[in-house]
């Protein structure tokens, strides 16, 4: 006999398969949908209770009152926090489970970044505050900068680029501005591979040069003869990216620069990848002369749903005196300066010999600062005992994918030697009809997000794995395994991957008609529609 | 190592897996001269959280936080106060951790609030459309000149003297690069403007004006006659706004005809940082969306006709376009932008207009307090939240001098400005809702005292 009056008791009914009838809400349990906050807001509503201010005497905009209606909504804050939370729900993240876009090092965001950021000696800081003022904030762009120096074995840094591709004009532009100190500004040509990121030819021809192409050999590297048969006297540059876009390491790289400089070029390096090998090679010692670090990669500052980045820039001792403005730099009595344009020709005469000839300025301030912080504050945890271990942990990581796929997937550089941090397979041996991204949206309904697909370019139907070094070894078996039978799936042709996502807060969505008829913004439904209704 | 899950006994089975006998063998294609054999020397080793948080809070101290003291910089960085949901909202691990939403099905949450987010800024900018996020106002400042460069084909770009001189040194940077020509004067300390001067300068090889509004001085001044002018030569007008908090109570360039628009968006949602990072604003003109830069989220349909978004016109981009692309940007300001539009949906068009309100009530209070001090010169005849004063002597050391006495009293435009004698007297002084009326009185009576 029941203790419960009111007739209650535990109790599992039997599974039912038959699928419900859509419910009122269109919701299914947790997967919430949440309408624009221009249909739930309104122009009345706020989440915000202002200070009481005493008005005084009449407004002095100069006749410029805003009188129309701005058309924002407001809503009160339980009802936006409810909205944004409904929405976060809906994006998978690192947080989530293993994010594996190759080129891309998703790796965990440790929280100590985000409250050291914080700190309101940090985050309440004004960027033309006196410098006396300032000390602290000066004092962590120059200590990160000595840690990415020594890390790189490079001789300086541009701390101000706001993210990679910032970085990498950054790099160009000083590349531009040693020529042109040389008397050699014919030199128009930048040679780039084609598995390059496209960034790297869209800023070579932002600043005026031509790009060509460098072939690869089979193997997926750089064609040193090709590259030397090619190099002259119209040859400004070559941007490589090392390790390279197929997850490879340029074992030429330093061949590569020594011809380039008696060439009479430069050698950029693209640091995208530099997680595979920091605290293992240092890029100065292949002779590069400038290359970029995501700090949002390498050095885990979080990826923010697509930015912010941040992109300083190393540079050999060639290209440093033309770093951009502003920069910071110690001096032997510890004092840190910040040097912006009126105090550049004297601190140059002062330390730097007269040497320093800055190409200019590439942002309002000093770069981003929000971002240093995090960084730093990730390099000091793990010192230069854990940044080896990173490169090592992120290596393995990445050839443990490699290994237990490459009998189901294509992996074309796969019989040529370990990769370094990310495993390239290829669309090869599907069924019929069967794509990479078929793959991809299988994976989705697996719980991963997918691969980088259809890059690098020089792969057909490319899928490149960058697992990172913050991945547990289960979890990694449990992507394998998820790869592997999705990948299975595409061989045998089920069709049921070929309409896959089933299980996502959206199934596959109409890219081309997005494009076709651009709606970009939000507009309120034309009232004659309501009428008809 | 805390953030480094395998254990050795992961690392050797492993290793078995892969058929390598050790670490090193996955290294193999490093040439040997160029192999560490062990951790950068001279670099310290890993350390304890409570040891990282001991030495940046031990530089953390060392700045003098714009909270503890009266404060009134500005020129291009706002202090506002931010709720506190905001930055609960942005550190949800669903935003914070993920990447830029190239698999729109599950990254529906990061582009609907792009969505609105782009929606809010054209409506607040008063243009058509516009895009996901720059980096920051500069970036975008010179993004939009290159724009006007594609648009009208034209290489002659006229930069009104009262655009923030940081802005103009980036633009200066970039077209000795692209070869635009760029026209630049200096600000007068006076309450005019120079629109008289830049329609003046309007040609036929004029790409585009590029304005401040309000300006680096913190004027306002129509710019419907500029918008025009440049318009009868078919050149573009491009305004630049570095406090939009000021267009919940004056006109926006958009209603005034500007082509483009771009802003630096920090001072909603995102807070000083010592620069950054920020979040740059750009909208357009509905026609001009093809020779945008960046990206843009876009509304559509799902496989089962459900609304949903995704990023588009990325044939404008250099992923795809590589050399020929509008622009290299890549990585945008995601999680900026959204903090913009988190703090925009808690003011509604009722909060901002308030927000603005209470700035510009603040603002004219101090300026008029400021302006009784004997020897000071309130230049502004118009203004938002900001204005600039003539001290009679030189700013600078003055502003040192009211640092030491632990009041930030604003921007003296000779650190702007080095060399230009005409502006050395200047200080531009921002009064936001964070300043109360004793930190302006603070402030006057510093002042009293050491121009006495």
């Amino acid at each position: 006999m029941s203790i419960n009056q009111s007739g209650w008791r535990p109790e599992m009914t039997a599974g039912d398969s038959r699928a419900p009838a859509p419910g009122f809400t269109g919701n299914k349990a947790l997967m919430l949908e949440e309408p624009l906050i221009f249909e739930i807001g309104d122009g009345e509503t706020t989440g915000v209770d202002l200070p009481a201010v005493a008005r005084t005497g009449a407004s002095r905009f100069g006749g410029l009152a805003r009188t129309a209606p701005i058309g924002l909504a407001g809503l009160s804050e339980p009802e936006t926090v409810r909205h944004y939370t409904r929405l976060s729900r809906q994006n998978y993240a690192i947080d989530l489970g293993l994010f594996p876009l190759g080129s891309c090092t998703m790796k965990h965001n440790p929280r100590l970044n985000e409250k050291m950021a914080r700190l309101p000696g940090f985050a309440d800081v004004h960027p033309l505050q006196p410098v006396d003022t300032v000390q602290g904030a000066l004092g962590v762009i120059n200590e990160l900068a000595f840690w990415l120096i020594e890390l790189t074995g490079m001789h300086g840094v541009a701390m101000s680029p706001k993210a990679g591709a910032h970085g990498e004009l950054c790099g160009i532009l000083c590349i531009k501005a040693a020529l042109e100190k040389r008397g050699e500004g014919h030199r128009k040509v930048i040679l780039v591979p084609e598995s390059a990121h496209g960034t790297n030819p869209a800023t070579a021809a932002f600043a005026g040069f031509t790009v060509e192409d460098i072939p690869a050999t089979p193997d997926g590297r750089v064609d040193l003869a090709a590259l030397e048969a090619r190099l002259g006297p119209d040859i400004a540059a070559v941007m490589i990216t090392n390790p390279n876009t197929c997850g490879l390491f340029e074992r030429d790289l330093k061949a590569i620069s020594d011809a380039v400089h008696a060439a009479g070029g430069y050698v950029y390096c693209d640091g995208a990848n530099f997680n595979a090998i920091v605290g293992r090679v240092r890029p100065g010692d292949l002779g590069v002369d400038a290359m970029h670090i995501n700090l949002h990669k390498t050095f885990s500052t979080p990826h923010g749903g697509g930015g912010p980045g941040s992109g300083p820039v190393v540079l050999s001792e060639a290209l440093s005196p033309f770093a951009p403005l502003p920069y910071t730099a110690r001096t032997r009595d510890g004092h840190v300066h910040l040097i912006e344009e009126e105090r550049a020709e004297e601190f140059s005469a002062e330390h730097f010999d007269g040497r320093l000839d800055s190409f200019g300025r590439m942002t309002a301030f000093h770069g981003q600062m929000g971002m240093f912080t995090r960084a730093l504050t990730y390099i000091l945890s793990h010192g230069a005992d854990g940044l080896r271990q990173v490169a090592e942990d992120a290596v393995l990581n990445a050839n443990y994918v490699l290994r237990s796929l490459e009998d189901v997937l294509d992996a074309p550089f796969a019989g040529a030697g370990p990769c370094m941090h990310e495993a390239l397979f290829s669309d090869a041996n599907l069924a019929q009809g069967f794509s990479t991204l078929d793959i991809a949206k299988g994976l989705i309904d697996e719980g991963f997000h997918p691969m980088t697909v259809y890059f690098p370019l020089v792969v057909h139907g490319a899928m490149l794995v960058e697992p990172t070094e913050t991945e547990s070894k289960a979890a990694l078996d449990q992507f394998i395994g998820a790869l592997r039978s999705v990948a299975e799936r595409a061989k045998a042709g089920d069709a049921a991957l070929k309409s896959a996502p089933h299980f996502a807060p959206r199934a596959r969505l109409d890219e081309t008609l997005a494009a076709r008829k651009p709606v970009l913004v939000w507009k309120d439904p034309a009232p004659q529609r309501e009428a008809a209704e | 190592m805390r953030y480094l899950p395998l254990t050795s006994a992961d690392r050797s089975e492993m290793l078995s897996v892969i058929g390598a006998s050790s670490i090193d063998d996955l290294f193999a294609d490093v040439p040997e001269a160029a192999r560490l054999s062990g951790p950068v020397s001279g670099l310290p080793s890993h350390a304890s959280e409570l040891a990282v948080e001991r030495h940046m809070t031990a530089l953390a101290r060392q700045n003098v936080v714009a909270g503890e003291v009266p404060f009134f910089l500005g020129c291009g960085a706002y202090r506002h106060h931010v709720p506190a949901s905001v930055d609960h909202l942005i550190q949800r691990g669903e935003f914070l951790t993920a990447y830029t939403p190239y698999q729109p099905e599950i990254a529906q949450g990061t582009l609907q609030m792009l969505f609105e987010f782009q929606t809010q800024v054209a409506r607040l900018l008063g243009t058509d459309v516009a895009n996901a996020s720059m980096y920051d106002g500069s970036t975008a400042c010179w993004e939009a000149i290159g724009m006007a460069r594609r648009i009208t084909k034209r290489g002659k770009a006229i930069l009104s003297s009262g655009l923030h001189p940081h802005y103009v040194s980036v633009a200066r940077t970039m077209a000795k690069y692209t070869g635009d020509a760029l026209e630049t004067a200096l600000p007068d300390l006076s309450a005019e403007t120079d629109l008289d001067r830049l329609i003046a300068a309007i040609d036929d090889d004029t790409s585009c004006v590029v304005v401040q509004y309000p300006d680096i001085l913190g004027r306002t001044a129509d710019l419907t006659p500029l918008a025009e002018a440049a318009q009868a030569k078919k050149a573009l007008l491009i305004a630049v706004v570095t406090e939009p908090v000021a267009l919940g109570a004056i006109r926006s360039p958009g209603e005034m005809g500007a082509d483009i628009v771009v802003g630096e968006g920090q001072s909603i949602g995102v807070g000083l940082q010592f620069g950054g990072p920020y979040v740059g604003l750009m909208g357009c003109k509905e026609k001009y969306i093809r020779q945008m830069p960046g990206r843009f989220c876009g509304e559509t349909v799902d496989a089962n006709g459900k609304r949903g978004f995704v990023l588009t016109l990325s044939t404008r981009e250099q992923h795809i376009r590589r050399e020929k692309a509008t622009s290299n940007i890549c990585t945008n300001s995601g999680l900026c932008a959204l903090a913009f539009s988190i703090h925009m949906t808690l003011l509604g068009e009722k909060g901002l207009r308030g927000l603005a309100g209470i700035n510009h009530a603040a603002a004219v209070a101090a300026a008029d307090r400021l302006a009784a001090v004997p020897g000071v010169r309130l230049i502004n005849e118009s203004f938002f939240n900001e204005f600039t004063l003539d001290l009679g002597q030189e700013a600078r050391p003055i502003v040192r001098a009211l640092a030491d006495r632990g009041i930030l009293a604003g921007v003296s435009l000779g650190r702007l400005y080095p060399g230009a004698d005409a502006l050395a007297n200047g200080l531009v002084v921002a009064v936001t809702e964070t300043a109360t009326e004793e930190d302006v009185e603070r402030l006057a009576s510093a002042l009293e005292e050491i121009l006495a």
